[in-house]
C-alpha cells in the first residue's frame, strides 16, 4: 500500500465552487490556452515568426494530452484508491482500435486494392468483414464502442479480481498478463485487426480529409477540452464522500471493510471510469498520430503510464498531467539530441522518482512553497518577537 | 502559496525549458540535410543500425569529393526505437523541423507503411532499401530493395528444378506480418500455376521474437516424411532467425534432405549462429559479400576501414557487408547524381531526374532505375551458406530483371498501371 | 643392388600409396561442367567400389578442390596434389572453386556411403548404411548386393536386406514388389513411411497395394510413439528452461517479497558473461574451447550476483515493504541495464557457439532426435534446483534467509544480521538468473533484449506455483511448458500461449495463493 499521506488543507471539502478562486483561474487559464492560444500561433500567426507554433509542435502536444488524460485515468485508481494497473495500455488501445476501425472504413475505396474492406483484409484473402467490424461504418456507434468495449472488459475483469481480493503486486502481475495477452491476441493476423501493422493511411474522420491542419488543430481543440473537462469531473470525485472513501480504501482496506463498506463497488467503479477514459483519450490519440499498432498494448507501455504518475506526483491530479509532460517532452528532445542516453536518463528517473521523490515533481514545488512560507512566517514572527 | 522570488523563478525556468523545447534553430543553411530514419534501439536496432553508418559513410566518401552542388551533405540521424507510430512522428520532424531534403530509412513494412502518408502529403523523398512484399508503388518512395519476383519466385524456381533438388512439398514459414503474409500468398498463386495442390502446401506463422521451434521443426519433419522431396521457404524476420537454425542444425534436418530457403538471412543474421550443421541452406539476394567483383572488393575494403576507424561495434573485428548495405549505398550514389542532373534538391524536379539512372553497384553489374515505377533493375543470386557464415553463389540470373511491385500473382493487381499514381 | 632394391620398396612403403583408380579426364569432369554430366561421371565410378576413391570425394565436399582447364586438383594444408594421380604439383594462376551445392552434395555423400559399405570396419559399415537409408536407387542395386553377400554381421546383413527392399519396391517385377513390400513392414524409419506413401499412389497391382497399405499400418504405428515422446520431451525442455528462468525470481519475490522486474536483465548479464568467457577462450585457449562452458557456468552466476549484491545495496535495500516502489524502480534499473549492455557490446546481437558436444542430437528413436543442449539444459536445471533446495534447506545460509522470511524482527533479536542476509539472498537470486541466461545462450539469441521475452513468462509461473514454495515453482514450470506445448501442436504458437496467460488469469482468480500457498489465516486471504 502506498502511504501518501496529504496536508490536511487538501481534505477540506470545497463546497459549491468545486475550487477556490486561484483554482478556476488556473483552470480557466488553461481551457484558454489549448483551445484559443495555441490554435492561434498555429493557424494564424505567420509561418516564419518566432511565435510560430509548427504542425510537428501541434501534434506532438495533442500527443501528449492524450497522455495526460491516461495519465490522470491512472491517478485515480493508483494515487487514490492505491491499485496500481501495469495494463492501462490495454484500455488506451483498445479505444484506439475503437475509432481506427471507424477510420479504416472511412477510407473506402481509396486504399490500394480499390476494394470496400480495409487492405490488410484483402492480402488475407477475406471476402467479407468479421463480425467484429459489423459498426464500424457508424461513427456514434464505433464511439459507442470505444467507451463500452474498455468499459465492459474493465468491469468484467476488476469484478472477478476485486471479488477475490487480489490485491497490490499480485494485481499488477495480473493486468500485466491481461495486456500481454491482448498483445499476442492482436498482432495476430488472423484476429481481424491488421496484425503487426495496425491501422495506417487513414484518409477522413466524419466527411474531412484527416490529414489537413484544420482537422489536426480541432482534434487538438477537442483533445485539450477533454483533458481540462476530466480534470473537472476527477476533482469533484475525488472531494465528495465517494473520494474519501476511495483513498480511505488506499491507506488501510481492511479498517474499511470492519467500518462496514464494501471495498468492492468503490473499486469496481473507479476501474471502470479510469479504462473509459483511457479509451477515450486512445480514440483521441489515433487521428492525431496516424497509426494504431499492438505494441501500445505492450507491458512496458501500461508502466510507462504508471511512471507518469509518479514523477508528476501521484494522489494531486495536476501532477500526474505535469508528468505526462515532462517525461514524454524529454522523450522527444532525448531521442534526437542524445539518442544513446534516452534510456539512461528514463531509467534512472525511474529509480531516483521512487527512491527520492515520492511526491513527484509537485511534492517538491509544495516543499518549496512550504519551506518559502516557513521562512516568511520566521522572519514575520522575528519582527513581532 | 505564496508567490515568491523562488517559486517565480521556478516557474519562469518551467516555462522557458517547455518553449525551448519547440524552439526552432534558426541558422543558414550552407549544407544541404539528409535524413536517416533507422532503428537505433528496440528490436530491429540488430538489422537497422549498419544502414545508419552506410548512409553516414557514403556522406563522408561525397563530401571529400566536394559534396553535391557544391555544398556538403549534412546528416540528422533520429532513432524512431522500432516503434512505429514513433517513426511516422520522426518522418515528420525530419521533414517540417530539419528541412530534410531526402531520407534514407525504414526497414520492416510496418514503419513503411507508418511513415508513408507523412511523405505524401509534406511531398518529400523516401528511400527504402530492404527487400519487401511489393503491393505498393508511391510517387514520394523509391525502392532500392528487391520485390518478390526479384527475390521470392526466382528462389522458388531454382527449388523446384533439378539442380536445386527437384522439390515438390512446400513449407511456407514466416513471421506473422504483411511481408510474409504477401509474398506467401504471391508464392501460393506461383506454385498453384505450377500444378502444386494444396495439400502440397504447408503454412505457418509465428510471432515476432518467437524462440521456441521445436514443434515446428517436428511438424516440418512429419510434413517432408509424407513422400515427396519438400523444401522450406522461411520468410523468418529478425532475430527469431536464431534459434531456428539452431533449432534445425540441432535436430538434423540436412539441407541436402529439406533445403531452406530464406528471405530476411543475411551474412549480418548468420553472425551469432554457428554455421557448421547449416551447410547447404540457401538465401536468395541482389548481392553477396562473396561476390567477386573488382567494385565488390573495393566496397567492402571501404566498409572495412570505415568499420575500423569509427569502431562500429561487432564490424571493427569482423566487418560483413550485406544486401540492404549495398542498396542504401546505390540509393545514395543515384540521389546524388539524379540532384546533380536536376541542378536542385526540390523533390519533384529530383523524382524526374531518377529516372534512368545508372550506377555501377557493387555486386559486379549496372544498377538502373526504372524509367517509371520507381524500382531498381537488379540481379538475383542464389547462395548456399558455407561453414565460415558466408555465401557461395551456386545460380544467377543472367542479367538484372525488371521488378514487378504490383505482382501478377494477386488477381486484385489486374489493371494497376505500373508507375504512381499522381495524387 | 639389393639394398637400392630394399631402399626403393622401403620409400614405396613409407609414401602414402596414393593410387586412383580414376583417370584425369573423370576427375576433371566430375568436378566442373554442367551438373547431370558431372553427376553421371561420379556415379559410373563410385561403381567400380575402389575405396581409394575416398578422399578425392572428401575433398570435393571439404570445397578443398579447384579445377583449371579440366584438371582437378586438391588443395589441402597448403599443398596442391592432381586429384587423379595424387601427384604434387603447382596450381595454375586460374584456378576456379568448384561449385557444389545440394544436389551434388547429396550425391557425393551417398557415393561416400556406398564406398564405405565394404569397408573392413564394422562401424564404418553400419554408419553407411544408415547413411543410405533414404538415398537409394537401382544404380546402386549391384554395390549393394555385392556388399550383402560380403557381409558377415547379421544385424548389418538385415539393414542391407531392408536397403535392398527399399530398391527393389521400384522395380518391374510384381513379385519382387511383393516381398519387397513385405520386407519394409518391419522398418521403423521415417523415410520408408516417405516411400511407402510415395508408392502407394502409383502401384497398379492389387495384392501389391494391399502388401503396401500393410507395411504403411505397422511403420506408422511405430512412428507414432516417437511422435508423443517427443512431445513429451519438447514439454519437458521448455519446462526445464521456465524453471531456471523463475527459480531466481521465486527466490527474490517468494522469500524476500521483492519484486524485481530487472531479472530478464540479470539473465541477460549471465548471457553476455558466457559470451565473453566464450571469446576468451576462442583467443587464448582454442584447445580447449569445448570446455568453456564450465567455466562460464561460475562466470555467469557470479557476474550477475555482483551486479545483484550492488542493486540491492544502492536501490532495493530503501524499497523493502513497498513493493509497488520497488517494481516501478527496478523496471527503471532494467532499462539502465539494458542500454549499458547496448552501448558496451552494441545492439547487435552476438553469436554464441555451442560447444562441440553440445551440438547435434541423439537419435533416440528414427524419426526422434534429442538434441544434446536441450538435454543438458534439463539436467543443468535438475541439478540447479537440487543444490537450491539443499542450500536452503541443510546450510547455515538458507537456515537465515528462512528466518528473516519468516520473521525479520525476531531473527534480528537472536544476532542475525538481517540486511547482509537481505544482500546475500537477492544476490543468490540474481546469480541464478545468472544461470538460466547462461543456458539460454545455448538454445536461443543473445541480445540486450534477451530478458524482456522471458520476463512475463517468469513472473506467471511464480505467481501459479505460490510464494513462498520452491516445490510450487518446479511444478507450475513443468505443467507450464507441457501445456503450452500440447496446445501448441493443435492451436498453433500464439495461441498456446495466450490461453496458457488466460488459464493463468482465470485459474489466480479462483485461488489467489498459487498452487502451492503458505498455510496459515489472514485477514486479507
Amino acid at each position: 500500500m502506498s502511504t501518501v499521506m496529504m496536508s490536511p488543507q487538501a481534505l477540506q471539502q470545497k463546497r459549491g465552487l468545486l475550487l477556490g478562486v486561484r483554482g478556476w483561474t488556473a483552470v480557466l487559464s488553461a481551457l484558454a490556452v489549448l483551445t484559443v492560444l495555441i490554435p492561434l500561433l498555429n493557424r494564424v500567426v505567420p509561418a516564419d515568426s518566432v511565435f510560430h507554433l509548427s504542425d510537428y509542435a501541434v501534434g506532438l502536444t495533442g500527443k501528449i494530452l492524450c497522455y495526460a488524460i491516461c495519465a490522470l485515468a491512472m491517478d485515480l485508481i493508483w494515487g487514490y484508491t492505491g491499485i496500481l494497473s501495469l495494463g492501462h495500455g490495454l484500455f488506451f488501445a483498445l479505444g484506439g482500435y475503437g475509432m481506427g476501425m471507424y477510420l479504416m472504413r472511412q477510407i473506402g475505396r481509396d486504399g490500394n486494392y480499390k476494394s470496400d474492406l480495409p487492405d490488410f483484409m484483402v492480402f488475407l484473402n477475406w471476402k467479407d468483414l468479421p463480425w467484429t467490424w459489423a459498426l464500424s461504418d457508424s461513427f456514434i456507434a464505433q464511439m459507442a464502442l470505444v467507451v463500452l468495449v474498455p468499459g465492459l472488459l474493465a468491469l468484467v475483469f476488476g469484478w472477478f479480481a476485486f471479488r477475490s481480493r487480489i490485491k497490490g503486486v499480485y494485481f499488477s502481475i495480473i493486468t500485466q498478463a491481461l495486456t500481454y495477452a491482448a498483445m499476442l491476441l492482436f498482432f495476430r493476423n488472423e484476429t481481424g485487426f491488421g496484425g503487426n501493422n495496425g491501422f495506417t493511411d487513414f484518409k477522413r474522420i466524419l466527411g474531412q480529409p484527416i490529414a489537413t491542419p484544420t482537422t489536426r488543430i480541432t482534434l487538438f481543440i477537442i483533445t485539450g477540452a477533454t483533458l481540462v473537462g476530466f480534470y473537472l469531473l476527477a476533482r469533484w470525485i475525488v472531494n465528495s464522500k465517494y473520494g474519501r472513501v476511495l483513498q480511505a480504501i488506499r491507506d488501510a482496506e481492511t479498517r474499511v471493510m470492519f467500518t462496514g463498506y464494501n471495498p468492492l463497488a468503490y473499486k469496481l467503479s473507479i476501474w471502470t471510469l479510469s479504462a473509459v477514459m483511457c479509451g477515450v483519450a486512445g480514440a483521441l490519440y489515433v487521428p492525431q498520430v496516424g497509426i494504431i499498432n499492438p505494441s501500445e498494448m505492450s507491458p512496458s507501455a501500461g508502466i510507462e503510464i504508471a511512471i507518469w504518475a509518479a514523477v508528476g506526483g501521484r494522489a494531486t491530479l495536476i501532477g500526474p498531467i505535469i508528468g505526462a509532460f515532462f517525461v514524454n517532452g524529454a522523450k522527444s528532445w532525448f531521442t534526437v539530441a542524445f539518442p544513446e542516453f534516452w534510456l539512461y536518463f528514463l531509467g534512472a528517473l525511474f529509480i531516483a522518482v521512487t527512491l527520492f521523490l515520492p511526491q513527484g515533481i509537485v511534492g517538491l514545488f509544495k516543499r518549496f512553497s512550504r519551506s518559502a512560507a516557513d521562512t516568511a512566517n520566521d522572519a514575520a514572527n522575528r519582527t513581532h518577537a | 502559496m505564496t508567490v515568491t522570488r523562488r517559486t517565480f523563478t521556478t516557474s519562469l525556468t518551467a516555462v522557458a525549458l517547455a518553449a525551448g523545447l519547440y524552439a526552432v534553430p534558426a541558422f543558414a543553411q550552407e549544407t544541404i540535410k539528409v535524413g536517416v530514419l533507422h532503428s537505433l534501439s528496440g528490436t530491429m536496432a540488430i538489422s537497422e543500425t549498419v544502414l545508419k553508418d552506410t548512409v553516414l559513410m557514403a556522406i563522408e566518401e561525397i563530401n571529400a569529393k566536394g559534396g553535391v552542388l557544391g555544398k556538403k551533405l549534412e546528416p540528422v540521424v533520429v532513432d524512431p526505437a522500432s516503434n512505429w507510430p514513433l517513426f511516422a512522428e520522426k518522418a515528420r520532424q525530419l521533414i517540417s523541423k530539419d528541412k530534410v531534403a531526402v531520407t534514407f530509412g525504414c526497414w520492416t513494412s510496418v514503419s513503411r507503411k507508418s511513415v508513408l502518408p507523412v511523405y505524401e502529403e509534406l511531398n518529400s523523398l523516401l528511400f527504402y532499401p530492404v527487400q519487401y512484399e511489393g503491393e505498393e508503388l508511391s510517387k514520394n518512395v523509391f525502392y532500392t530493395g528487391a520485390a518478390p519476383n526479384q527475390q521470392a519466385i526466382p528462389a522458388v524456381e531454382y527449388l523446384m528444378s533439378k539442380d536445386g533438388g527437384s522439390a515438390k512439398r512446400w513449407v511456407l514459414l514466416g513471421t506473422d506480418y504483411v511481408y510474409p503474409r504477401t509474398t506467401n500468398k504471391i508464392l501460393r498463386s506461383f506454385l498453384k500455376s505450377k500444378g502444386v495442390a494444396d495439400a502440397d502446401i504447408m503454412e505457418e506463422y509465428t510471432p515476432f521474437g518467437h524462440a521456441d521451434y521445436q514443434g515446428i521443426i517436428a511438424k516440418i519433419k512429419k510434413f517432408a516424411g509424407e513422400g515427396k522431396k519438400t523444401a522450406v521457404v522461411s520468410t523468418i524476420n529478425g532475430d527469431s532467425n536464431v534459434p531456428f537454425y539452431k533449432e534445425l542444425g540441432n535436430q538434423g534436418l540436412k539441407a541436402t534432405d529439406v533445403p531452406v530457403v530464406a528471405f530476411s538471412v543475411g551474412e549480418e543474421e548468420l553472425r551469432g549462429v554457428d554455421t557448421k550443421p547449416l551447410v547447404g541452406h540457401l538465401a536468395a539476394w541482389n548481392y553477396f559479400m562473396s561476390i567477386k567483383s573488382p567494385a565488390n572488393t573495393a566496397f567492402v575494403k571501404q566498409w572495412s576501414d570505415y568499420a575500423k576507424a569509427k569502431g562500429i561495434a561487432g564490424h571493427k573485428d569482423k566487418p560483413l557487408t550485406n544486401d540492404p548495405m549495398e542498396a542504401t549505398y546505390i540509393g545514395i550514389h543515384m540521389w546524388k547524381a539524379a540532384v546533380e542532373k536536376a541542378k536542385s534538391t526540390d523533390t519533384d524536379k529530383v523524382i524526374a531526374a531518377m529516372a534512368g539512372q545508372t550506377y555501377p553497384a557493387p555486386g559486379g553489374f549496372v544498377s538502373t532505375m526504372d524509367a517509371k515505377n520507381h524500382h531498381l533493375h537488379k540481379p538475383v543470386f542464389i547462395g548456399e551458406i558455407k561453414a565460415d557464415g558466408q555465401f557461395g553463389v551456386v545460380w544467377k540470373t543472367k542479367g538484372p530483371v525488371r521488378a514487378e511491385p504490383w505482382s501478377p500473382f494477386i488477381p486484385e493487381n489486374k489493371g494497376k498501371k505500373d508507375e504512381p499514381e499522381k495524387k | 643392388m639389393r639394398c637400392l632394391f630394399w631402399i626403393f620398396c622401403l620409400l614405396g612403403a613409407l609414401c602414402p600409396p596414393l593410387v586412383f583408380a580414376l583417370t584425369p579426364e573423370q576427375a576433371g569432369q566430375i568436378a566442373a561442367g554442367d551438373l547431370d554430366d558431372r553427376i553421371k561421371t561420379l556415379n559410373a565410378v563410385v561403381a567400380e567400389a575402389d575405396t581409394a576413391l575416398e578422399p578425392f570425394v572428401k575433398a570435393l565436399l571439404d570445397e578443398a578442390v579447384k579445377t583449371s582447364a579440366g584438371k582437378a586438383y586438391i588443395v589441402a594444408d597448403g599443398k596442391t596434389v592432381e586429384a587423379a594421380t595424387g601427384k604434387p604439383a603447382v596450381l595454375p594462376a586460374d584456378a576456379e572453386d568448384t561449385v557444389t551445392n545440394n544436389r551434388m552434395r547429396r550425391e557425393l555423400e551417398s557415393a561416400i556411403a556406398v564406398l564405405r559399405l565394404v569397408s573392413p570396419d564394422r562401424a564404418v559399415r553400419a554408419a553407411a548404411i544408415t547413411e543410405l537409408k533414404d538415398q537409394v536407387d537401382e544404380g546402386k542395386l549391384g554395390l549393394i548386393d555385392k556388399a550383402t553377400t560380403a557381409e558377415t554381421d547379421p544385424e548389418l546383413k538385415a539393414r542391407l536386406q531392408l536397403l535392398r527392399a527399399a530398391v527393389l519396391i521400384s522395380s518391374d517385377d510384381p513379385a519382387k514388389r511383393l516381398t519387397a513390400a513385405k520386407a519394409l513392414s518391419g522398418s521403423s524409419s521415417p523415410a520408408t513411411r516417405s516411400l511407402l506413401l510415395e508408392k502407394l499412389g502409383s502401384e497398379p497391382d492389387a495384392t501389391v497395394k494391399a502388401a503396401i497399405q500393410a507395411a504403411l499400418d505397422s511403420v506408422q504405428g511405430q512412428l507414432v510413439w516417437g511422435e508423443r515422446l517427443g512431445l513429451l520431451f519438447t514439454g519437458l525442455s521448455l519446462g526445464s528452461i521456465l524453471l531456471l528462468v523463475a527459480l531466481g525470481l521465486a527466490i527474490t519475490y517468494g522469500l524476500m517479497g521483492v519484486i524485481n522486474m530487472a531479472h530478464g536483465e540479470l539473465m541477460m548479464i549471465g548471457a553476455y558473461a558466457t559470451y565473453v568467457v566464450q571469446n576468451l577462450f576462442k583467443n587464448y585457449l582454442p584447445g580447449a574451447f569445448d570446455g568453456y562452458i564450465l567455466v562460464a557456468i561460475p562466470a555467469a552466476f557470479l557476474a550477475s550476483a555482483l551486479v545483484g549484491a550492488v542493486l540491492e545495496r544502492t536501490v532495493i535495500r530503501w524499497l523493502y515493504g513497498r513493493p509497488l516502489e520497488t517494481l516501478l524502480a527496478t523496471w527503471g534499473i532494467s532499462l539502465v541495464l539494458m542500454q549499458a549492455v547496448r552501448s558496451i557490446f552494441g545492439a547487435q546481437n552476438v553469436g554464441v557457439e555451442n560447444p562441440a558436444w553440445m551440438s547435434g542430437g541423439v537419435q533416440v528413436l528414427p524419426n526422434l532426435v534429442l538434441p544434446y543442449n536441450r538435454l543438458a539444459i534439463l539436467v543443468f536445471a535438475a541439478l540447479v534446483l537440487l543444490a537450491m533446495a539443499a542450500l536452503i534447506g541443510k546450510t547455515r545460509l538458507g537456515l537465515f534467509v528462512r528466518a528473516v522470511t519468516q520473521n525479520r524482527r525476531m531473527a534480528s533479536c537472536v544476532g542475525v544480521n538481517t540486511s547482509r542476509i537481505d544482500m546475500l539472498a537477492f544476490a543468490l537470486g540474481a546469480g541464478i538468473a545468472g544461470l538460466a541466461g547462461c543456458a539460454l545462450s545455448q538454445v536461443g539469441n543473445v541480445g540486450p533484449d534477451l530478458g524482456q521475452g522471458y520476463i512475463v513468462d517468469s513472473f506467471m509461473v511464480v505467481v501459479l506455483g505460490g510464494v513462498g514454495q520452491l516445490a510450487g515453482t518446479v511444478y507450475a514450470a513443468l505443467g507450464l511448458g507441457l501445456m503450452n506445448k500440447l496446445l501448441e501442436g493443435w492451436a498453433g504458437a500464439v495461441l498456446a500461449k495466450i490461453m496458457v496467460l488466460v488459464f493463468i488469469v482465470v485459474f489466480i482468480q479462483k485461488r489467489p495463493q498459487g498452487i502451492f500457498a503458505v498455510k496459515g489465516r489472514s485477514a486479507e486471504a
